[in-house]
């Protein structure tokens, strides 16, 4: 049969590799910036976006979305042209992929400093944002489908097929957490609320980890470590099932990041079931790596390549064992809310996908500039740099976490709580320094990779259009019928693929979703529950904006040193009104859920103007601009009717009349503010902002002989 | 727009879980007795994809 002669697309692999390396560096510095802030407070600088709040949400979203989604494209780019014989279907659709993609993340970035959020976790971008994702998503899914329908490979190669369930199940989630109802430009609220809000958003957050940082990375493993050890895959049937398993068991995991909380207690059993059953497609995944190195361990000594790989699957391997354990509910209640959780995602994000990211880099930019790596050495003295960094980072945070659970949950002999929550912090503010070392070691690692690199590729020329050569597909399947296996049905047809993996995904979702969403019994009402005044809600929004939510959690758990400490614990009920949830994930700071009455309106001010002053050693930021910014009274109208769309019962044109009702809240608490000889002007955020602390969780504390379970 | 709860009670929730470990355990079995009844010199000949053309030029 004849040759076809074509090009491989260089230029837009390319374009990611850089795209990746830079938005690791923005992302990684952002990471550094902030675990500074915890050890030494000032670097908040008193200016808005430069507080944690701000910063936390960008330094995830930048690692996240534009370091391993520039990563994961860099290798999808390469890999699946070569794997399909096939040039990348569209070079223009290529080409709005990789600029709408750095147009979404340089534009988040943005907002997300100026403080708009939607403050769900991971999901942060305002819906303007949601939309383009949504439509570079479906750019990205043509140029890959495309590319796969051209192809002059018969066989789909197992990464392709993580590419496809990657697509598939990223869609899924994107969109269905994505619900919200806009209320201007860059704000908008989340159609669901409370317990549903929590269970959708956990889902996702869980499953963007499972589709975004895992599953992609294990299609780019399964081509960049047979290529870099140059031999196959160990078992190719364990590929398949590695596949299938892991897409089929992640989606019903998201639970587990709810465990003791007001959520259904059959949905948290699911949740610890399945991240159980995920060690074995997990492991099975990572031993299949790591076993296609056999016959090659000899060169792992030389080639920091093939370290990178060891390492980022032995990550992979250590992450994996350690989620399902924190997913047993009595790991689950040490660990949950402290710095476990940080050292169990760096253990991925710098282990798994970072040193994943470096391996591919070092593979591939010499190859496509046609030139060998500047210096091996300096690839290896960034493998140690970076391993060092790892365990620098993950150890004290893992002693940190420890520390503080301990301290928290310890009673005296008289049976009061023995530590007051600022003394664990206090105490664990040096782990918080070290832990900043850790992140300076792998940080420097990465600026000697880009030096690396740069020398590389000016020792090089780039080759933009890779020649290659290759029969196209017989129109006709070679192989016999009675002899064809029997996953050629899907494993040659990509678009059945697409729509099986879909259907093995939705499954877990909708038996996840389907019950707590239509069963009205399990969100119990409370009858003394009240929607938000529009002062509250202003200052619901204003929490949300600065990112409170990011170190402090509103659920109190059913533990007797977290009733001791907080007061009743939280009940389903409670959140009915919450769009979106503020349960946050973990506490660097107290948890907020009964802070409503706790302490005397002064108290708040004084705190949120240096919040040193009320807790000596506090590591809080501090928020001298709502003293001096007022609150956007136009908005009211708008926000009131879009609650009341969502369900929140406003009375009848109720938005007409908010206005004049948030004024006179508003010129309560200033004559509160007054009486402790603190003056200011009723129309300040800082005023809204107390109103909402004063209203969190007192709905139940104050009428709990009316309280009443429909 | 609003978000309504359309049942009042799906009677035994639990029997949700319980479908789930099943479906996934069908499904689990089904997919490893075709994994290892596979052709053998078919899966050496597709794991081999990564493989085949020439970009292997050594650091």
């Amino acid at each position: 049969m004849s040759l076809e002669k074509f090009s491989y697309d260089n230029r837009t692999v390319k374009w990611f590799a850089y795209a990746a390396t830079f938005w690791g560096l923005i992302g990684m510095l952002a990471g550094l910036w902030i675990a500074l802030a915890l050890a030494y407070p000032p670097l908040n600088l008193g200016y808005a976006p430069t507080t944690f709040g701000r910063l936390r949400p960008v330094h995830t979203n930048a690692v996240v979305f534009a370091f391993v989604g520039n990563g994961i494209f860099m290798g999808v780019y390469y890999s699946l042209q070569r794997l399909c014989k096939a040039r990348m279907f569209s070079d223009l659709l290529s080409k709005l992929h990789f600029w709408g993609w750095q147009a979404i993340i340089a534009g988040g970035a943005l907002t997300l400093l100026l403080g708009y959020t939607t403050g769900k976790e991971y999901a942060e971008l305002e819906w303007p944002f949601d939309i383009a994702i949504t439509v570079v998503w479906l750019i990205f899914g043509a140029n890959m489908l495309g590319t796969i329908l051209r192809r002059r490979e018969m066989h789909l190669y197992v990464a392709i097929w993580f590419y496809i369930g990657t697509w598939v199940a990223i869609a899924m989630l994107h969109i269905v957490n994505s619900f919200e109802l806009p209320i201007s430009l860059f704000k908008s609220y989340s159609w669901y609320a409370g317990v549903q809000d929590a269970l959708v958003q956990w889902w996702y957050g869980h499953n963007a980890v499972a589709f975004f940082l895992t599953t992609p990375y294990l299609g780019l493993m399964y081509y960049f470590i047979p290529k870099a050890a140059n031999r196959p895959v160990y078992s190719y049937r364990w590929s398949i099932i590695h596949f299938w398993a892991l897409i089929f068991i992640y989606i019903w995991a998201g639970p587990h990041h709810l465990l003791y909380t007001a959520l259904p207690d059959w949905a948290q059993s699911l949740g610890t079931v399945f991240s159980i059953m995920l060690i074995a497609p997990s492991w099975g995944g990572m031993l299949n790596g790591l076993l296609t190195l056999r016959g090659a361990w000899d060169r792992v000594r030389e080639d920091a390549i093939l370290k990178f790989f060891v390492v980022a699957l032995t990550c992979y391997g250590m992450a994996t064992f350690e989620g399902p354990m924190l997913s047993l509910k009595n790991v689950n209640a040490v660990s949950h809310f402290t710095d476990w959780t940080i050292a169990h995602v760096h253990v991925g994000a710098l282990g798994w996908n970072g040193f994943l990211t470096f391996g591919i880099l070092y593979w591939l930019m010499p190859r496509i500039f046609a030139t060998q790596l500047y210096s091996r050495k300096w690839a290896n003295a960034h493998f140690w740099l970076g391993t060092l960094g790892i365990i620098f980072y993950v150890i004290p945070m893992y002693w940190a976490a420890f520390t503080q659970s301990m301290m928290w949950k310890e009673f005296t002999a008289e049976g009061q709580l023995k530590y007051q929550f600022l003394e664990t912090v206090t105490t664990i503010v040096p782990m918080y320094a070290l832990r900043a070392v850790g992140g300076m070691l792998y940080i420097s690692g990465v600026a000697l990779m880009i030096v690396n690199l740069v020398k590389t590729i000016r020792s090089g020329s780039f080759v933009a259009d890779e020649p290659a050569e290759a029969a196209p597909l017989p129109k006709v399947a070679a192989v016999t019928h009675g002899k064809a296996h029997w996953h050629n049905w899907i494993e040659r047809r990509p678009l059945q693929m697409v729509a099986f993996s879909l259907v093995v995904v939705a499954i877990g979702g909708i038996i996840e979703l389907i019950p707590t969403f239509l069963v009205r019994s399990n969100v119990p009402t409370i009858t003394s529950v009240k929607p938000y005044t529009p002062l509250e809600l202003h200052g619901r929004d204003i929490y949300i904006r600065e990112g409170c939510y990011t170190c402090h959690s509103q659920m109190i758990r059913p533990f007797r040193d977290e009733v001791a400490r907080y007061g009743e614990y939280s009940k389903a009920g409670e959140f009915v009104y919450d769009h979106p949830f503020q349960w946050g994930s973990k506490r660097t700071g107290p948890d907020l859920a009964r802070i409503g009455g706790k302490y005397p309106d002064s108290w708040h001010y004084n705190h949120m103007l240096d919040p040193s002053s009320m807790s000596p050693g506090s590591i809080m930021p501090s928020y001298p601009w709502l003293m001096d910014d007022r609150v956007d009274k136009s908005a009211t109208p708008a926000m009131i009717n879009a609650m009341r769309k969502l369900g929140v019962p406003y009375p009848h044109k109720y938005e007409l009349m908010a206005n004049a009702d948030m004024e006179k809240q508003a010129k309560e608490i200033a004559a509160s503010l007054k009486k402790d000889k603190v003056e200011t002007p009723p129309d300040r955020e800082i005023v809204a902002l107390i109103a909402y602390l004063q209203r969190v969780g007192r709905d139940i504390k104050e009428a709990p002989a009316k309280t009443a379970m429909k | 727009m609003k978000f309504i709860n359309y049942l009042q009670s799906i009677t035994g929730v639990s029997v949700y879980p319980l479908t789930s470990l099943l479906l996934f355990t069908l499904f689990f079995t089904v997919a490893s007795i075709w994994a290892f009844r596979a052709d053998k010199g078919m899966m050496d000949h597709v794991s081999r994809t990564p493989l085949d053309h020439d970009d292997s030029q050594s650091l």
